[in-house]
């Protein structure tokens, strides 16, 4: 079955199922995503990684004969909007399954929402641990906890010389930041590596000399940062500014694409925790499927850097069609049902829910692939 | 010790730029007694206009700035001419609406321009810091702080020793009298809207390639040159100066020894301590109100 699916998925479909227009009516899906404000970059990517997941679907007959369509809302990078985005989507788009919200700090600003709605919404990029242990039903996660990062990392930490012995960390002030710095310190620190200083900075600022002052203060050896893509390049160029002299690993997705073109000076080199790298995607669990969504974003013209975070939209989009699919009727209740019945291939690799949370009220939580990519002197490549 | 220094060419180099932000903003209010809420937006579109010219029309990055500048300033003399002149006279409720709509439709206007990822701009200087003894400082950075001293400097000149500068100065005591006495008045709003435009827009293309340019970069920024104006004392030119570098000293200081948490907080927290110590601000004199 995953053999079938897969074709379908990477476009290899067969030409009777291709259709150019659908008589019926389409079967909408509700996005929220940053598409304007302080992480604007990143929300318009995964916005287009899941429009290309439409295209891409709807080539292939769409679902049981009706197209898919995608009603997006921007949230403004602001938990208040992604509320009123959701309370659009669900009251006047009506639509049945929801994907979003980029943030962690807008994704749980969401989540009573979707239960006074009774609408299910799977989540492509928020990683704090509380979204799916909050005992909430209606959420299902393909991406991974900040905890599940940490693992990962953990398992290559052996790769480094000299070794890791002390970690520092500078981190977005919202839950994303916070929990990726609990848990790192958590599971490097059962590993017998502590942390050293811990600094935060909030999602708006762009001078960070002082957090990089303080740090360079501290005697640990790498610097974990978390936060989106911009701040992340802010933060690379001013460590190099405050010499701060730290090995840098950034978590959480974010690639500072920018370097690439501009590479940081010194022959400075730095490790990116990753969940698609589009580099290499013959390295990816499914290389076929990673192969269509990059060919079909190239196509577009879009930067390249946006596809370590367009895979997410991707990914949601087939994850709630093939809910629709099993669902075989376009409700909510239905499709969050069939939700836990999901188990097809994605960029990322396989979708597959597991139970997580209080009993009776699980949600959903898929256990994605990690990837650890090395940027220097504008050359990336897999650690 | 050595933290302490750093701070302290961090907290000169941040205070420069913050002094550039909050000029442009009090020469407005204190001439025209307008309060500009596009000036964040001003400066945003300096970065762009900076972005543009040296990245997609590949011009030379020092008259990139010159040229960016100069848009900012046309772009103010525009912003006063078809909204700012039909409201003289109209209440600062009205004028206050007039300019939070402008703002908001030029942050629109940069999003469907340039769309919402955010750009690098190029320099010429070398990314390596420069270091002296304990300290380090970017040579960007640098050229930011002087071409923002060189900057206040020749504003001050502009102001104190021109005819110009009398005529504004001359409006911004009486505007009434200053008309009597053959000042163009409505020509001084112009051109005081545009200069204050200008400065933003130059501060936003010196800054541009030390930050990232983005539609919403001026909302922060905005925000801190209306604490610098507030601290300084509104409508006082030397208050603008000595309160963006008592933010720049402020934010650093506190954020590296104290919490960087709460490193924004520190600069408001002062400007409370200074509203209830000297309301007037840390330089002006106290206004008449009424």
């Amino acid at each position: 079955m995953l053999t079938r699916r897969t074709a379908l998925l990477s476009g290899l479909a067969l030409p009777a199922l291709s259709r150019t227009g659908f008589a019926a009516d389409p079967i909408r899906i509700g996005m929220t995503q940053p598409l304007t404000g302080a992480v604007a970059a990143s929300g318009n990517y995964v916005a287009n990684g899941a429009k290309i997941a439409v295209d891409v679907l709807n080539r292939a007959g769409g679902v049981m004969g009706r197209p898919i369509e995608l009603v997006l809302e921007d949230n403004k990078s602001n938990p208040r909007e992604a509320v009123a985005a959701v309370e659009k989507l669900v009251l006047r788009d009506k639509v049945p399954a929801l994907i979003g919200a980029w943030s962690s700090t807008f994704t749980l600003a969401i989540l009573p929402k979707l239960m006074e709605y009774k609408v299910p919404m799977v989540v492509e990029t928020s990683s704090a641990a509380r979204i799916t242990t909050s005992g909430n039903p209606y959420v299902f996660r393909i991406a991974p906890t900040s905890e599940m990062e940490a693992i990962g990392f953990a398992e290559l930490v052996g790769k480094y010389t000299p070794a890791i012995r002390k970690i520092d960390f500078l981190s977005v002030n919202n839950d994303f930041g916070r929990g990726a710095t609990e848990k790192y310190g958590a599971i490097l620190g059962a590993k017998g590596i502590p942390t050293g200083r811990v600094e935060t900075m909030t999602p708006e600022a762009t001078d960070l000399s002082a957090q990089l002052t303080a740090l360079k203060q501290s005697d640990g050896d790498t610097l974990f940062i978390t936060t989106g893509v911009e701040q992340l390049t802010l933060a690379m160029r001013q460590a190099i500014e405050q010499r701060v002299g730290k090995r840098i690993v950034s978590t959480g997705g974010s690639f500072p694409d920018a370097l690439i073109h501009q590479p940081l000076p010194g022959g400075a080199h730095s490790d990116h925790v990753l969940f698609y790298a589009p580099w290499f995607p013959e390295k990816a669990i499914h290389p076929e499927i990673a192969k269509t969504y990059t060919e079909e974003w190239n196509k577009h013209g879009w930067e390249f850097a946006g596809l370590t975070e367009g895979f997410r939209g991707y990914d949601a989009v087939l994850t709630v069609a093939e809910a629709v699919r099993i669902a075989g009727k376009v409700e909510p209740e239905a499709i969050r049902e069939a939700m836990w019945k999901v188990q097809i291939p994605g960029v990322n690799g396989n979708i597959h829910f597991q139970k997580e949370g209080p009993a009776g009220r699980e949600s959903g939580q898929n256990q994605p692939n990690v990837y650890i990519v090395r940027l220097a002197d504008g050359k990336t490549s897999l650690v | 010790m050595d933290q302490a220094l750093q701070h302290l060419v961090n907290g000169t180099v941040l205070g420069g730029t913050y002094a550039l932000l909050g000029i442009g903003l009090t020469l407005i209010f204190g001439v025209m007694r307008v309060v500009n809420f596009t000036h964040g937006e001003l400066y945003a579109f300096g970065a762009y206009m900076a972005y543009g010219l040296v990245s997609l029309l590949g011009l030379n990055f020092y008259l990139s700035l010159l040229l960016a500048a100069l848009l900012g300033a046309a772009l103010g003399a525009v912003i006063e001419r078809v909204l700012l002149r039909p409201l003289r006279g109209a209440d600062i409720d009205s004028v206050m609406l007039a300019m939070i709509g402008a703002a908001l439709v030029l942050q629109n206007a940069s999003m469907w321009a340039w769309g919402g990822v955010a750009k690098l701009v190029p320099s010429p200087f070398d990314g390596m810091p420069l270091v002296f003894g304990p300290v380090s400082v970017l040579p960007l950075r640098l050229f930011v702080l002087g071409v923002a001293v060189a900057l206040l400097l020749a504003f001050w000149f502009l102001l104190d020793r021109t005819r110009a500068g009398i005529a504004m100065r001359a409006t911004f005591q009486d505007p009434e009298t200053a008309a009597l006495m053959g000042v163009r008045v409505a020509w001084v709003g112009t051109a005081t809207f545009a200069i204050g435009s200008g400065l933003a827009a130059a501060a936003g293309a010196l800054l541009g390639p030390v930050f990232m340019v983005s539609p919403t970069m001026g909302d922060l920024v905005g925000l801190k040159a209306f604490a610098i104006v507030i601290l300084g004392g509104l409508g006082n030119l030397p208050g603008a100066v000595i309160g963006g570098f008592a933010l720049g000293y402020v934010e650093e200081f506190g954020g590296g020894f104290l919490s960087t948490e709460y490193r924004d907080a520190f600069g408001f927290l002062l400007i409370i301590l200074v509203l209830a110590i000297r309301p007037q601000g840390l330089v002006a004199a106290k206004e008449r109100v009424g």
